[in-house]
């Protein structure tokens, strides 16, 4: 069993302490004693399949489920048992979640009043948080009167009001357009590393997870199976799942023969030298970004095989290539020249740029 | 790895709680200032200091309860609260008749009372830790306990107490095996059945008819196309607006001996003058009238609901429209029409308008009870047998009816329609659907048609067509005195007192139902199904049990009710509470949850959630909620008639009195100006608040129920 968490070294206070946290439905366990942390300042993503349990997890930091085993620490303080509106946590929803009979400047001043703040003083941070993220005209409008995005930012601009200690992000993007996406996702992280906010982020797109955070952590089944920053996840998943779940991967079982710092690894026949990663002689399975992979001519390359299928993508060429290890996904940069369909042609690639997993 | 131990989910609040102390104060001064007892008089303080002891742990253990909420002893505070109000009741039913009904003072204090127990123990870490839940769902609970399940047990006890008040165990037995109640010789070619037969007959021919009935018009409407959208209009206002006798009436006035069919067939084809009217027959067409719509409602939301899809699907397959009928629409129609049939059977049980009017020899449960209590053979003992029986046959079928179409729960799942064109019925059926649901229109309409002419003629019972204004000026005449006008018709007392009483009686019913739907569909704590459970429960108890269980229950202190206003406006209220908990339900269905979430995380307590967002929201629901228990209480009989007095009497009342009396063309003319009265509040309503936004759901709650 994958351990559920590495320690991080964090500091102790500030930011969020998730310990061992468990939740239960009955005889369903949704989230099976997780444990990470969270650095001020930092941007944490919980990724993974639905289902997996990162939207209990993060219901869980927000106070909105109670949790059925482990703690809970934000800022220092045991907040397991804080309902939500006692908690230093606001939360940007899937939905917005916009009060539909409020003004936007009514919806964002509704956290201030709250904790007994004035009105006029409401409504003055209020305006200083909808400026700074460009709604100052928008004050009087009515939520139904505004587009996706600009919903959204008012949502934002709500949760940023009280200045929390951390701010949760459940799938904010997934309600707009995907052109809107990218643009909305860089205003995201970069408001984040202005304000130093600490903030986690929930999503099922790992493209988006990639893109905005500092570190990641990959959940399935109601387990951490991988955390780490970006880089780490994509260059060296630990197991099969995350091989395959972060970018696109072929995945290769064989046998990998080790001889000192020099490993070799077969299947289907064919031998070719691979990094030896640390990794001893026996089974194991190779992972490999199909981008790291290169159709070369017949003969010049480790794999004979035969191209099945070519794919224009304008800024690619995706390759299907039957070799003796299966069918490779190959994409070439080089979309100018394709290659013919049913050629046949070699895959070359460099013994470093693979990921040996265990079997 | 050690597993920790699963603790049980829950919530604590950890800031200090401002709220429990001031209503435990509140609760101290209601004991020092506030007049005790329902005669006014000294408050609990000065009652205590001259004399009665018994007020004394009350006092004492309030000033405790204070304390311990200052100093936030939260385990203190709620057993002392508890303690006071326990003390309280037991001190009061203790202190019986010599007694001191509760009043002004006793209310307020034992509610903030209950109130600081229950805050104090959401602290603890029960309801999720949120005592604003906690505390709508313990008073809610404690009140209904008080003013249902007390009543009606105590009602249901005093079968085993003789008329001398000694407790006989086997005058039970006596009371509840008679023939009289059992007998089935009319089946068997004797004359007359036992009552409970008489009922369950009558239930179940009610049942089966309204349900076919429904059906025939639903497909009419269905299948019609949006042509008949006018008629599911008409059928959803109709039981709201019609008093429970107004059929009865029109019956009679077209029937009877006298009546004005039977005048023409006895003039015209030479078929005797008789009295078929009075029995069963007659109250059976009267409750197929007025039942039918409802089960139209039901089956008309079941039709739309099923996907005409799936028919189109069966079509495509080469089934006949006969076939499809029959192994498509049919079997998902089946829960819809158990529901509709149960409806029926349990309003037909618990109807007591139409059968005073036209059961003649032909006994039901409603009316027996009646009789035991108001007539001359005044048998409180009696009473409560019968009354067990009635309970036990509609609890059943209210069981059946919630094993059947879901669990016993006010939450369903809405089904949504959705496009593509219902199958089109077989033709010889069609034809035999309209002409059906056609004649009962017609008839029903008939029925209105009558009652409307009635008040204006000289005796349409009679046949004696002269116009006249007479009846109205000899009930709502008025005089100008000046600027302003004396009410000198005999109506108008009764009139006023009961639009004050239902006036009241709404908001309340309103403000209750409505909360406890919040507590219900918004949050998840222990005992939410319980307290669901206890909500829907005095759906089931018939108005007759509900009446004759107030004055059994409240005709002695500390809970003296009976002969005062305080009594109807309770019974309303509590008999009414489904209603609106089930409106609420449907209207907080459309409210996205996670609004609710939004604001908790934005630092909102329950109370400012319920408040500046869930309310607001609400707003057509609270509307139509306050009209629809308002007409309710308007149109309310069969509890109430134990209930009114010569001081405070009620519309309804009066008119069966004058029924009883033989003043038919009084009591139609006061029926007319009932129900123009509120068709007037229920248009104006709805050009103020435009059309309701509940949907079917909610409007079939609203249309069961006297």
């Amino acid at each position: 069993m994958t351990p559920s968490g590495t320690a991080m070294e964090t500091t102790t206070t500030g930011g969020v302490v998730f310990d061992g946290v468990s939740k239960r439905y009955g005889n369903v366990t949704a989230v099976d004693y997780v444990s990470f942390r969270v650095a001020p300042g930092e941007l944490v993503t919980l990724l993974g399949p639905s289902g997996c349990g990162k939207t209990t997890t993060l219901r869980m930091v927000a106070g909105l489920e109670a949790v059925s085993g482990g703690r809970v620490l934000i800022g220092g303080t045991d907040v397991t048992l804080r309902a939500a509106n006692e908690r230093d946590v606001s939360m940007v929803f899937q939905s917005y979640a916009l009060f539909p009979h409020m003004t936007v400047l009514e919806n964002v001043a509704y956290g201030p009043i709250s904790m007994r703040k004035s009105r006029p003083e409401a409504r003055e941070l209020a305006r200083a948080k909808l400026s700074m993220l460009g709604l100052a005209d928008y004050e009087a409008r009515l939520p139904s009167e505004l587009s996706g995005g600009q919903q959204q930012r008012v949502a934002v601009a709500r949760s940023l009001v009280l200045e929390p200690a951390v701010l949760l992000f459940d799938e904010p993007l997934s309600n707009l357009d995907a052109k809107l996406r990218r643009r909305v996702r860089e205003e995201i992280r970069e408001l984040q590393q202005s304000l130093s906010l600490t903030v986690i982020y929930v999503t099922h797109d790992q493209e988006e997870a990639l893109a905005v955070s500092d570190r990641v952590i990959v959940m399935e089944g109601g387990r951490i199976a991988q955390q780490g920053t970006p880089h780490d996840l994509y260059d060296a998943p630990q197991s099969r799942f995350l091989a395959d779940f972060i970018g696109d991967a072929n995945l290769v079982d064989g046998e990998l023969t080790v001889h000192g710092a020099v490993a070799t690894f077969a299947a289907g026949g064919v031998a070719a030298p691979v990094r030896a990663d640390g990794r001893s002689t026996g089974p194991a399975t190779l992972a490999v970004r199909p981008q790291r992979l290169r159709v070369v001519d017949a003969g010049q390359g480790v794999l004979p095989g035969v191209c099945k299928r070519v794919s224009y993508l304008g800024s690619r060429i995706e390759y299907v290539v039957a070799t003796a290890w299966g069918e490779l996904l190959v994409f070439d940069p080089d979309a100018r020249t394709p290659r013919p369909r049913d050629a046949a042609v070699s895959i070359a690639f460099d013994p470093d740029a693979v990921i040996v997993l265990p079997r | 790895m050690a597993t920790l131990a699963f603790a049980p989910a829950v919530f604590v609040p950890v800031a200090r709680d401002r709220a429990t102390i001031v209503v435990a104060a509140i609760a101290m001064l209601a004991l020092v200032a506030l007049p005790w007892a329902l005669n006014w008089g000294p408050s609990a303080l000065f009652r205590a200091l001259g004399g009665q002891t018994a007020l004394w742990p009350t006092l004492i253990a309030t000033l405790v309860c204070l304390v311990c909420a200052w100093r936030g002893f939260d385990r203190a505070t709620a057993a002392v609260a508890l303690f006071a109000v326990a003390w309280t009741f037991a001190a009061g039913f203790a202190a019986g008749v010599a007694g001191t009904s509760f009043g002004l003072g006793a209310g307020v204090a034992l509610i903030a009372l209950t109130i600081c127990f229950a805050r104090a123990v959401a602290r603890r870490g029960y309801f999720n830790g949120d005592a604003t839940v906690a505390a709508i769902v313990v008073v809610v609970a404690v009140l209904l306990l008080i003013f249902i399940f007390f009543p009606v047990g105590k009602a249901l006890v005093a079968a085993v107490f003789d008329s001398q008040g000694n407790f006989v165990p086997r005058l039970a037995a006596e009371r509840l095996l008679t023939p009289d109640i059992w007998s089935l010789a009319c089946l068997t070619g004797g004359t007359r059945c036992g009552v409970a037969v008489n009922s369950a007959m009558l239930a179940t021919i009610v049942g089966i008819g309204s349900t076919l009935l429904g059906l025939l018009l639903a497909l009419v409407v269905q299948r019609g196309g949006q042509r008949y959208a006018g008629v599911t209009k008409l059928m959803s206002i109709l039981p709201i607006i019609t008093p429970p006798f107004v059929i009865a009436l029109a019956l009679v006035v077209l029937f009877g001996r006298t009546g004005l069919v039977t005048g023409l067939l006895d003039t015209w084809f030479g078929i005797p003058r008789s009295r078929w009217l009075y029995g069963l027959p007659g109250v059976t067409i009267a409750q197929l009238i007025t039942f039918s719509p409802i089960a139209f409602m039901i089956l008309n939301g079941a039709l739309a609901a099923i996907s005409p899809s799936l028919e189109e699907a069966a079509q495509t397959l080469r089934a006949s429209r006969w076939r499809v009928f029959r192994t498509v629409t049919w079997p998902l129609l089946r829960p819809a029409l158990a529901n509709a049939f149960l409806l029926g059977f349990v309003e037909s049980l618990a109807d007591f308008a139409n059968p005073i009017v036209l059961a003649g020899n032909f006994d039901v449960l409603s009316t027996k009870i009646f009789f035991a209590v108001a007539g001359a053979q005044h048998d409180p003992g009696r009473a409560a047998a019968l009354a067990t029986v009635l309970l036990g046959l509609t609890l059943i079928a209210f069981w059946l009816q919630q094993r059947w179409i879901g669990r016993l729960s006010y939450v369903t799942v809405t089904g949504k329609g959705d496009g593509g064109v219902p199958a089109q019925l077989p033709r010889p059926f069609w034809l035999a659907c309209f002409g059906t649901a056609g004649l009962w229109i017609v008839f029903t309409l008939a029925c209105y048609v009558i009652i409307l002419i009635g008040g204006f003629v000289k005796d349409i019972g009679r046949g004696d067509m002269t116009l006249t204004l007479h009846h109205f000026s000899e009930g709502f005449g008025f005089a100008w005195n000046g600027l302003l006008p004396t009410f000198t018709g005999s109506a108008w007392d009764s009139f006023f007192t009961t639009i004050e009483v239902a006036a009241i009686a709404a908001p309340l019913t309103t403000i209750v139902g409505l909360l406890s739907a919040y507590v219900i569909t918004r949050h998840r704590f222990t005992g939410r199904r319980a307290f669901e459970f206890l909500t829907l429960v005095s759906f089931a108890i018939p108005g007759t049990v509900i009446g004759v269980a107030y004055i059994v229950a409240f005709n002695v202190a500390p809970l003296e009710l009976t002969g005062g206003m305080l009594i109807l406006v309770l019974c309303f209220v509590f008999r009414n509470m489904p209603v609106g908990v089930r409106a609420g339900v449907a209207a907080l269905a459309q409210i996205d949850k996670t609004l609710d979430e939004a604001s908790s995380t934005l630092r909102a307590s329950t109370t400012r959630t319920l408040r500046e967002v869930i309310l607001p929201l609400l707003r057509p629901a609270i509307i139509a909620t306050l009209v629809f228990s308002f007409t309710h209480a308007m149109t309310a009989v069969s509890a109430v008639i134990f209930l009114a007095t010569a001081k405070y009497n009620l519309a309804t009342v009066y008119i069966i009195g004058r029924v009883e009396a033989g003043e038919y063309p009084l009591a139609i003319a006061y029926s007319t100006v009932l129900i123009f009265f509120m068709l007037a509040v229920l248009l104006l309503v709805q050009k103020l608040v435009g059309e309701t936004r509940l949907g079917r759901r909610a409007a079939t709650a609203f249309a069961t129920g006297h």
